[in-house]
């Protein structure tokens, strides 16, 4: 696998083009045409492109020890076992946590509603005495943010309709920061859940963990980090940031689509109430009742998604030899480019909250195109080659306070160039030529 | 022609900036008028068309709506066609309209301009999935509309 493997040592001080120029030896993907253009692959927000050692990984592990985990003596059952506990160790590691602390889910949407449904089946009375902490009724609030991805939003609306509780959340500033001040007076002594994305996976902008964990905790709310769009892209950890639980998706951070993972305070999974029921999660079952595993047994049930998980260890391999220090430098010096240069590309306006407001942004850019809409600027920018995310990014009440019913979304990762970022650039200053905007 | 320019041709974009019958729909439907709402959650294209038909002819097609130029030109388009036609000349153009969409690229404009007027500019819109239903957002709303206004 010596071919995948990252040129050099996270040592180094910076990562720089020269560098990133031999990563993208890894990424097959993108040494492709389209419409008769380079790639130039702007969409990592959406889902990340793959180095051969992810595949390399999943292939490795059908070629020599595919077999269910968790169950059989033999020798192949033994090998997929480590195989799968390793990697649930490496993904652990990667973020900070414990690995009894790591619950492999599809997705970090199904991260999220598994929390849901824990706690509703806490609500409904399973779980025992000590999962009465978890039980949510009439006069407890659930709150999240004005700029959360349906992912961190619906679970909670839907676990407050289920148990009588409310459902609040914290307003933005004008420029789509959130309010701080404001959240003080959203979050109260009725608050049991706190739910808040790390990085928004529209504007890009950094939230303050320190702090709102700080509220959430000084209510004895439980805090949830939705980490999709930092997990990839920063340095993490989960156990010094202090939140009680979070959520990743694989995709998203340079490994398989189908595994992302839930992270809980150990005591807290080993408290809840399981989601979903079945094989592999039990101690003893009778033909009147059953006893469950502790975390993270408890909320595998069923065949779990092996290869996924190996893939996702020689993904988070790959970010770890690279270094997420280094990553995050590169993507900041490309994020600087892309606040920069779409600002000054004439009749582009970037959205969210201005480079001097002092608000961290990431190189996740959202613009719009004035008299062009998104799903045409995004047409356009194929035939030249350029992958974007239009609409509204699973972020619909966000787009509806910024005020348009859709944006255009850059977004970069490791991978990607000055050059790439030049290529929107000069891609966008022919848009509303073309559609006759003057 | 390369097939942007086959997407959006002259007929499309013009189209789009004249929005022909779009302006703000006054008060509630009125007698032989009928009103359908249609949204592509997907791009966020949304468009409520109101149709008037007396005696099996469509009378006017209004709309209000905000969405790509696809979506905008398609509404516009049918507004000015379908002015005076009867249900039963939609209902074919409609089933015309829906085959040239789902053709890939494979239908040429030029085939169906006969049935589908300035409609059959959008026979470009076929070799690109994901825009078609931008191009027939308009056409289920007047499908839905008509049908009721008609009854």
């Amino acid at each position: 696998m010596t071919q995948s493997s990252p040129a050099q040592a996270p040592q180094q001080p910076q990562l720089d083009a020269a560098e990133v120029q031999r990563l993208r030896a890894d990424f097959p993907v993108l040494e492709q045409e389209v419409n008769g253009h380079p790639l130039v692959y702007l969409d990592s927000g959406a889902t990340s492109q793959k180095p051969f050692c992810v595949w390399e990984a999943e292939q490795h592990y059908y070629e020599t020890s595919n077999a269910a985990v968790h169950r059989g003596a033999h020798t192949l059952a033994v090998a997929a076992t480590d195989a799968f506990e390793d990697a649930r160790a490496a993904v652990a590691r990667f973020v900070g946590a414990g690995e009894r602390e790591i619950v492999w889910t599809s997705n970090a949407t199904e991260a999220l509603n598994l929390i849901a449904y824990s706690f509703s089946n806490a609500s409904a009375g399973a779980g025992g005495p000590e999962a009465e902490r978890f039980r949510l009724g009439p006069g407890d609030e659930i709150v999240a943010t004005g700029m959360e991805h349906h992912a961190n939003l619906i679970p909670w609306q839907e676990l407050a309709a289920r148990t009588g509780a409310t459902f609040r959340w914290i307003p933005l500033h004008a420029d789509a920061s959130l309010d701080l001040e404001a959240a003080a007076g959203v979050v109260g002594p009725r608050t049991r859940i706190l739910a808040f994305t790390h990085v928004s996976n529209v504007l890009g902008l950094v939230n303050d963990v320190a702090a709102l964990v700080a509220l959430g905790r000084s209510v004895g709310a439980y805090t949830v980090l939705d980490a999709c769009q930092s997990a990839p892209h920063l340095p993490l950890d989960l156990g010094a940031l202090g939140v009680d639980f979070a959520a990743f998706s694989g995709h998203k951070m340079l490994g398989p689509t189908g595994i992302g993972a839930l992270y809980g305070r150990a005591e807290l999974l080993d408290a809840m109430p399981p989601f979903l029921f079945g094989g592999s999660m039990i101690s003893t079952v009778s033909m009147e009742r059953a006893e469950y595993l502790p975390a993270p047994q408890r909320f595998e049930a069923g065949t779990q998604r092996i290869a996924q998980v190996v893939g996702l260890a020689a993904a988070v391999g790959y970010l770890s030899e690279v270094g997420m220090d280094r990553v995050a430098g590169w993507e900041h010096h490309l994020g600087a480019r892309l606040l920069t240069g779409l600002a000054s590309v004439p009749g582009v306006r970037v959205l969210g909250p201005d480079p001097d407001s002092g608000v961290q942004r990431t190189a996740t850019v959202p613009f719009e195109v004035q008299g062009v809409h998104p799903h045409d600027v995004g047409q356009f920018l194929d035939s030249h080659g350029v992958a974007v995310r239009v609409g509204h990014h699973c972020a619909e009440p966000l787009h509806r306070f910024l005020g348009v019913s859709a944006s255009t979304r850059a977004s970069a990762y490791l991978y990607n160039t000055e050059a790439d970022v030049d290529a929107l650039l000069n891609a966008l200053s022919d848009v509303r030529g073309f559609f006759g905007v003057k | 022609m390369d097939s942007l320019q086959q997407l959006y041709q002259d007929i499309i974009l013009d189209h789009a900036r004249r929005r022909v019958g779009a302006g703000e729909l006054a008060g509630e439907p009125g007698e032989h008028q009928a009103q359908s709402h249609q949204h592509n959650p997907l791009c966020g294209d949304d468009i409520t068309l109101r149709a008037t038909v007396q005696d099996g002819r469509i009378e006017t097609i209004t709309w209000d709506g905000d969405g790509c130029s696809i979506s905008m030109a398609s509404a516009s388009v049918l507004s000015e066609m379908l002015q005076g036609q009867s249900v039963d000349e939609f209902t074919e153009a409609n089933t015309a309209f829906h085959e040239l969409m789902g053709s890939r690229g494979k239908v040429a404009g030029e085939d169906v301009e006969e049935t589908l007027g300035d409609a059959a500019a959008f026979a470009g819109v076929s070799k690109f999935p994901a825009r078609v239903k931008c191009a027939l957002l308009s056409w289920e709303a007047a499908k839905d509309a008509i049908a009721r206004a008609g009854l």
